[in-house]
């Protein structure tokens, strides 16, 4: 059965990416273990309004684990403590009465806090915008089936094409690099025929803007592909270094 | 209609509907609807306007600028192939980024007529299966196209590197979904919107890299504005610094989804919402069908007042899974106060309810039917959990076909609930209870999906046009994608043919300050309430009113009443509200407060729109018209009607036109779920 439980709160405020932050403790109490941890947030901002106090300013839209939206570096992991999911699919009953909750923004130097926990991602949209698709006008397209496709291929592609774009893993990374990210995409389309025109093209352009955003460098730590919500493999980001490789070589 | 159940049920609502609606002014010629359907033949009629619409040539299209709200299957898929085709588009949304649109959350499929399982599909039976489904309250036309190229989608889409499922051979696997006997459903895993929505987003950020397409994230329009009776722009407020902005263009698109989330809870995300087809409808827009939401059946069970959403889960689990409630009054309460389980009944004393009512299609009839049954169940006393939950037993499955088969089949969802509910359904029943998912109503268009007012179009779930009073599984998607890839970018055209001549506007008309204007006054009178509740708190309340007195069962007095209640609550709202922090800020509250005034209009009209319907048909069920046996009766005679609803005044009556429908190729029957 659900019971209630009580917690303390330690959360990141920062009016704005330029203002210095700090922790704030807040508690709440009689936290149904069946609410969803967002929920527990819902609850700590009504107690706030109560007092007249400006919510704490939080991402968050479907609230079923794929928009990507929600983030929140929850005890030290991106989307908390439990793994392969996201922060809107934590329940509270994975907490205990009493616990202190340290609840932080994604910390890295591409994503730029806008308030509180909520942080710019717009450097996750130029990076596709740089490659992250097949060129090819609407209309016109051949026939679906003309283009056989292996089922085993198919189905790695969709492992890869899975990636909700949240951020996790830069979140994670000690370097705050976006390889896993960047990899997922490189990945989906190596992986399929569609891809293989622009393949070469595609894997310079996207890796190039994401050096140039701020994303650190790949050591091969294996923290993002630990802590996504999705479970990319960590296989794409070998994937994708062979092709930039291979891009190189042929330039 | 011989066998009506309830004879003294049927009061005529028309003397009440004279305070809502002034039926008789819509006889005037300014009130006529025109929905532009194209002369010939049905089958050759997109063909024949394709071939005589007027084109923009491309020198010219770069003239020409377009405003897409909304970044989801539809605005997407529009946004990108106008900047294809040159046009100069600007795309707005909510989120951080165009991806988060809600179309990323569908999950079983897309429907199209390929045929490629050689069981017999057709344009023409995808289009007969949609009409049906609909519950013969959808344009024939527009549902015409809509199978027409729904196999375009397909092949766009596998184009762009959709990875859809495929069988070992190579080729693409389908699955069969509700109301078809065809397999035509295509997916990929679970997340077929999801990898739907990537595709459109690639071929978007194609075009923003052009520059053919220019992205504003975190941007909430507030209104539309009118110059000389054409859409020509719109007022937004900026999410991140609380500026209000102007935008110019020679046209308006909105794609900004369904308005589900008047019932509070629901399977929607939590910024969706009706404002733009209330900013729509103020303007001169029609809303149309607003009875129309479809209630889905299997979703997890609210677990208590401070719960934010609802999840739903596969339609498919009704495949295998067996639905009751306990018989006895006594066990449903020991097992609320957590005294027995529900492994503690025995057969004997579980009451199989759908198998029970409706012995042919057992626990595999339409949704709509299912839903009504569960909440007929709850409020008679017998739910479990809350009391407001039903079982959804795997015991029987697993027994017949071993635990493996039931893994291999569902295992991922029998996951998924896990998590949110911590129990094992393995071991123990799933609860599952109805909750608000798509609605089927929204803003009207006429065929070339333009609204009543000039130059403002409206594609995907924020417009009524294709799914009637119940839209089948695997649809959403489809019309989604249809509306944008393959019809608004030609009728688009038709429209800006003539306008060639106009240059580029700038924000600096006097319209734009009026409309500007308007918006700050309406932020400032609701910064200025300072009352004790907040948007969230009053929304809830709205919820319970929509969710008791509007929701899957209504009658004549349940529906005046909530007229009443929705009152009450625009009066606690507009007394009582407290929006802590600035206007010209970030400000969560303040967004929340604006949709909430908006919810409370379109409450308003689907309560009205429900109440006008004097029949049931599809997910609109007033309990007084049904038959003997419980099905729906629909009146054919007095409701084959679009109901378009125009704006009058905050305070006027919104005035009824009905855009009669008329069937040419496919005759009128009874929905039958029996044999």
């Amino acid at each position: 059965m659900e019971h209630t439980i009580n917690v303390n709160l330690k959360i990141w405020r920062q009016r704005g990416p330029k203002e210095p932050g700090s922790f704030q403790t807040y508690r709440v109490e009689n936290v149904s273990t069946g609410s969803s941890f967002l929920e527990m947030l819902d609850m700590l901002n009504q107690q706030l309004i109560d007092r007249n106090e400006e919510p704490v300013v939080f991402d968050s839209d479907c609230r079923e684990g794929i928009c990507g939206m929600c983030s929140l570096y929850i005890n030290g992991h991106p989307h908390g403590p439990v793994q392969g999911i996201t922060t809107c699919q934590l329940h509270m009953r994975k907490f205990n009465n009493e616990d202190t909750i340290t609840i932080e923004p994604w910390r890295s130097a591409a994503f730029p806090v806008v308030r509180d926990l909520m942080v710019n991602r717009n450097a996750f949209d130029q990076i596709q915008q740089a490659g992250g698709y097949v060129s090819f006008n609407c209309g016109g397209a051949p026939d679906a089936n003309s283009l056989p496709i292996s089922k085993e291929v198919a189905d790695i592609a969709m492992d890869s094409a899975t990636c909700i774009g949240c951020g996790a893993c830069v979140a994670a990374c000690k370097n705050g690099s976006a390889m896993l990210f960047v990899s997922a995409k490189v990945s989906q389309f190596a992986l399929l025929p569609q891809g293989q025109v622009e393949r070469a093209r595609r894997a310079r352009a996207m890796v190039s803007k994401m050096d140039e955003l701020g994303f650190g460098n790949c050591t091969n730590t294996g923290a993002c592909a630990a802590e996504c919500p999705k479970n990319v493999p960590l296989s794409n980001i070998a994937r994708l270094n062979r092709e930039f490789i291979k891009a190189k070589c042929a330039d | 209609m011989a066998d009506i159940k309830n004879l003294e049920g049927m009061i005529d609502s028309t003397p009440i509907m004279k305070d809502y609606a002034d039926i008789e002014s819509s006889a005037l010629p300014e009130y006529q609807i025109d929905s532009k359907i194209p002369e010939g033949p049905l089958a050759q009629k997109w063909t024949n306007y394709k071939a005589h619409q007027k084109l923009v040539n491309p020198a010219n299209k770069r003239n020409l600028d377009v405003i897409v709200v909304g970044t989801g299957l539809a605005g997407a898929s529009a946004a990108s192939t106008l900047g294809e085709l040159g046009f100069n588009v600007l795309n707005f949304c909510i989120q951080d980024s165009p991806r988060r649109a809600h179309s990323i959350a569908a999950q079983g499929g897309i429907n199209a007529a390929k045929d490629y399982q050689n069981d017999g599909d057709s344009i023409y039976r995808l289009f007969y299966d949609t009409i049906k489904g609909g519950d013969f309250r959808s344009r024939e036309a527009n549902v015409y196209r809509l199978a027409e190229v729904s196999n375009n989608i397909i092949d766009q889409c596998v184009a762009q590197g959709v990875p859809f499922a495929r069988e070992y051979g190579g080729l693409l696997a389908n699955r069969s979904f509700g109301g078809a006997q065809v397999s035509r459903t295509f997916y990929a895993k679970g997340q077929t919107g999801q990898q739907l929505l990537l595709g459109a987003y690639a071929s978007l950020n194609r075009q923003i890299k052009k520059g053919t397409v220019k992205s504003f994230n975190r941007r909430e329009m507030l209104d539309v504005v009118i110059i000389d009776g054409r859409a020509r722009g719109i007022i937004v407020r900026n999410l991140v610094t609380g500026e209000i902005e102007r935008y110019a263009a020679h046209a308006v698109v909105l794609a900004t989804g369904g308005y589900g989330r008047a019932f509070f809870l629901s399977t929607n995300a939590m910024g969706c919402n009706g404002s733009a087809a209330v900013q729509a409808f103020k303007k001169g827009a029609y809303l149309a069908n607003l009875a129309f939401t479809q209630i889905h059946p299997t979703c997890i069970p609210v677990h208590g007042e401070d719960q934010s959403k609802l999840t739903l889960m596969s339609e498919s689990l009704r495949n295998d899974g067996r639905i009751w409630v306990p018989k006895k009054k006594e066990d449903a309460e020991a097992i609320r106060a957590g005294k027995k389980k529900p492994t503690d009944i025995p057969d004997e004393d579980r009451d199989f309810y759908l198998e029970r009512r409706y012995p042919a299609f057992g626990n595999l009839c339409p949704r709509d039917i299912a839903s009504r049954a569960a909440k007929e169940r709850c409020d008679a006393g017998f739910g479990v959990g809350t009391g407001n939950a039903v079982y959804l037993d795997f015991k029987y499955a697993i027994n017949r076909l071993g635990e493996d088969v039931v893994r291999d089949r569902y295992g991922n969802l029998f996951d998924m609930y896990q998590m949110i509910s911590d129990d094992n359904p393995y071991e123990t029943p799933m609860m599952i209870f109805p909750a608000s998912h798509y609605t089927m109503g929204g803003i009207w268009v006429d065929y070339e999906l333009q609204t009543s007012v000039k130059g403002l179009f409206a594609i995907g779930e924020c417009n009524f046009s294709d799914h009637g009073a119940n839209r089948l599984g695997a649809s959403a998607l489809m019309q989604g994608l249809a509306d944008g890839y393959f019809v608004l970018p030609y009728t688009m055209q038709n429209y800006l043919s003539d306008q060639i001549k106009v240059p580029h506007f700038t924000t600096d008309a006097k319209e734009f300050d009026e409309a500007e204007k308007a918006v700050r006054a309406r932020i400032d009178k609701l910064m200025a309430i300072k009352g004790t509740k907040s948007p969230d708190q009053i929304h809830k309340r709205l919820g319970h009113v929509m969710w008791d007195l509007v929701g899957m069962g209504r009658t004549l007095q349940s529906l005046v009443k909530a007229l009443g209640e929705i009152e009450e609550v625009r009066k606690e709202f507009y007394s009582d509200l407290r929006i802590v922090g600035r206007a010209d800020d970030l400000n969560t509250e303040l967004e929340k407060a604006l949709r909430l005034e908006d919810f409370l209009v379109i409450a308003k009209m689907m309560a009205i729109d429900a109440l006008n319907r004097n029949e049931s048909c599809g997910a609109h069920f007033r309990e007084e018209y049904q038959l003997a046996d419980g099905e729906a009766a629909r009146n054919d005679k007095d409701y084959m009607y679009v109901s378009c609803w125009k704006y009058t005044g905050d305070n006027e009556k919104p005035v009824l036109l009905k855009e009669p429908l008329n069937y040419t190729e496919i005759k009128v029957q009874t929905r039958n779920y029996k044999s």
